[in-house]
């Protein structure tokens, strides 16, 4: 189980890291949402995996024996809503984006940064 | 039972953002809000560093959880310092805003997202739990963006976008390495983590450590990660942009100073090299792109990564001295960046243009707002009398100390090119006549409270510079408590 766990947060984390390398913007902002679900699930992961049993310690025993540790649930729960909060800003952000500049291309995003001029200087404010 | 005072600094920012996202119709009622608020939280915070100061590290937890099993909150005299620093910001920023110089869009959500900023930053000085700091982390990134996207042009939208990336990014693997963390030790606490984490070697460890410290020098804005950093500070108003340079980036250098002074065991050898090379380099790259750049604001962005390669190097040498030269470097450039962010606001009313090519004429147009930039600019530079030049001369002297040439080296020469591109701005800015014969200062301005609040800090440089002894003692106190007990 916890093999099947490790699989999966690391195939996640390989696409969510192809995906943000695109230069398209909905793909990034997807790539990067997908990291968050693969660390969710590493999170997920560290509450052990062995099964169904309730986290309750037997009558005699001193440790948690057997039933996942309900800590890192909580601590999941927590991450997963603050990731989808962001997820939905991304989105919107890119369509924003989107519907003002008509382009999604990364590399086309310049204008907060504007190109440098010909002649290797940074453009004058005011000129472009 | 000074208890009650700890949350205050999390929980009268988040109350005024609720208070001020109610009253989003009336603007004035926001304001006088916003306003009694600072105030209070100026009070709060200093009352706090006068208890931690007088009575040692104060704790509180939550919802009757004792130390290891319920969140802990604990103000030690580093973070009560760093607390009052940024509420000291927001009441400057605030004044300044009250000026007309270069005001940004205005937005019944500005309060409420300045104050959930604030909080976010509260809450990273105040607690002492690693998911807990996460949380905060998560809600200054939220906070931040809703900042940078809210002039609503295609410019800011690109900033949010850039800023949202690689922060969201760093922000992810910080929750990953909490997720390892916890897995290894079964902790969060600071506390008791240390306890747990001394028992394991570095080499189960160091991965994980790696993690964490890349994840922070991402919020840090340390090469080759500061990309992000250019590429969205410029686009927001000067008020917004001076609490930003000012706080956001010295987060990511507080909790590195608190996890590897007193949280993490001591870290393999190469790692701490690796730092103080990731530290020259950040200084180097920072300080080419200020010289590289003539928008006045992107100057002063780049410098911010040149600054905070200087306290990483402080927090590679790993030794008390070094680390009391990141506490002093970290309080005197919060104050010195932000005036230098309000100053380029003031330049920007008075000349109409960010771009020191356009700009000119101000030396003997405006002489007061020169003396005002000199100061802190010279302080940044690192000439005596000024803050700046304790800062530097604490971390060169322990550079030097620890036989680190090279290092030592490296810092020198930046110190020299920060020069240069602080002489570019004097120069073209406020020395050279205007571009145009026929320009003058706007004659109907209403910047005194710009004036107020930038003169303020300069005043704080100047006597952090003149009498740097309090200030130094303050940061060794802070970095014994930090070394012997963890927070």
């Amino acid at each position: 189980m916890i093999w099947a766990l490790a699989l999966a947060a690391g195939a996640i984390v390989g696409a969510g890291v192809y995906l943000s390398l695109s230069r398209h913007l909905l793909r990034v902002v997807v790539g990067v949402s997908l990291i968050g679900a693969a660390a969710n699930l590493v999170l997920l992961a560290m509450a052990r995996a062995t099964g169904p049993e309730p986290p309750v310690i037997r009558a005699g025993e001193v440790e948690l024996a057997a039933g996942l540790d309900p800590l890192p649930q909580a601590l999941v729960l927590t991450a997963i809503v603050i990731g989808f909060s962001l997820t939905c800003f991304s989105l919107v952000l890119v369509l924003a984006i989107a519907q003002r500049t008509r382009d999604t291309d990364g590399d086309a995003l310049r204008a907060a940064e504007p190109h440098p001029d010909r002649d290797g200087k940074p453009p004058v404010e005011g000129d472009a | 039972m000074g208890n009650w005072l700890l949350p205050l600094p999390v929980i009268l920012p988040l109350a005024t953002a609720l208070l001020t996202m109610v009253s989003w119709r009336r603007p004035r009622v926001q304001g006088l809000i916003a306003g009694a608020s600072l105030g209070a939280l100026l009070a709060v915070s200093t009352a706090l560093l006068g208890l931690v100061w007088t009575e040692g590290t104060q704790r509180t937890s939550f919802g009757g959880w004792p130390a290891p099993f319920g969140i802990e909150f604990a103000v030690d005299p580093l973070g009560a310092a760093m607390v009052s620093i940024t509420a000291l910001m927001g009441a400057t920023a605030a004044l300044f805003s009250l000026g007309d110089a270069d005001p940004g869009t205005p937005s019944p959500t500005l309060w409420p997202l300045t104050f959930a900023l604030l909080a976010g930053v509260g809450g990273a000085f105040v607690t002492a739990d690693l998911f807990n700091l996460y949380v905060w982390f998560e809600l200054m990134l939220v906070a931040s963006l809703g900042l940078l996207a809210l002039g609503g042009e295609p410019r800011h939208l690109d900033a949010a976008l850039k800023y949202f990336v690689l922060n969201a990014l760093g922000t992810l693997l910080l929750l990953l390495a909490v997720g390892y963390l916890y897995g290894l030790t079964g902790h969060l606490g600071f506390v008791p983590l240390r306890g747990a984490l001394t028992d394991l070697d570095g080499a189960t460890l160091g991965p994980f450590v790696a993690l964490l410290v890349l994840a922070i020098l991402i919020k840090a804005g340390a090469f080759p990660l500061c990309a992000w950093l250019p590429a969205s500070y410029p686009t927001l108003p000067a008020s917004l942009v001076a609490l930003f340079a000012g706080l956001l980036t010295k987060v990511g250098i507080y909790v590195l100073l608190r996890l590897l002074g007193g949280v993490l065991p001591a870290l393999p050898a190469f790692l701490t090299q690796g730092l103080a090379w990731v530290a020259a380099a950040t200084m180097l790259v920072g300080v080419l792109g200020a010289a590289f750049h003539w928008d006045l604001r992107r100057i002063l962005a780049f410098h911010i990564i040149s600054q905070i390669g200087y306290m990483l190097l402080g927090i590679a040498l790993l030794t008390k001295a070094g680390q009391v030269a990141t506490v002093f470097y970290v309080i005197h450039h919060i104050v010195v960046k932000a005036n230098l962010f309000l100053i380029a606001g003031l330049v920007f009313r008075m000349t109409g243009t960010y771009d020191l090519r356009r700009a000119g004429g101000l030396y003997v147009a405006r002489p007061a707002l020169a003396l005002l930039f000199a100061i802190p600019a010279l302080s940044l530079v690192g000439l005596p009398p000024l803050s700046g030049f304790w800062a530097k001369l604490l971390v060169l002297r322990e550079a030097l100390a620890q036989q680190q040439l090279a290092l030592a080296v490296v810092a020198l020469a930046v110190g020299l090119l920060t020069l240069y591109s602080m002489l570019k701005i004097w120069l073209e800015a406020f020395w050279k006549p205007h571009p145009d014969p026929d320009w003058s200062p706007p004659s109907h301005v209403g910047l005194t409270p710009a004036y107020l609040a930038t003169g303020l800090l300069a005043a704080v440089t100047l006597a952090f510079g003149v009498m740097p002894e309090p200030m130094l003692q303050l940061a060794e106190r802070a970095v014994e408590t930090l070394r012997e007990a963890g927070p």
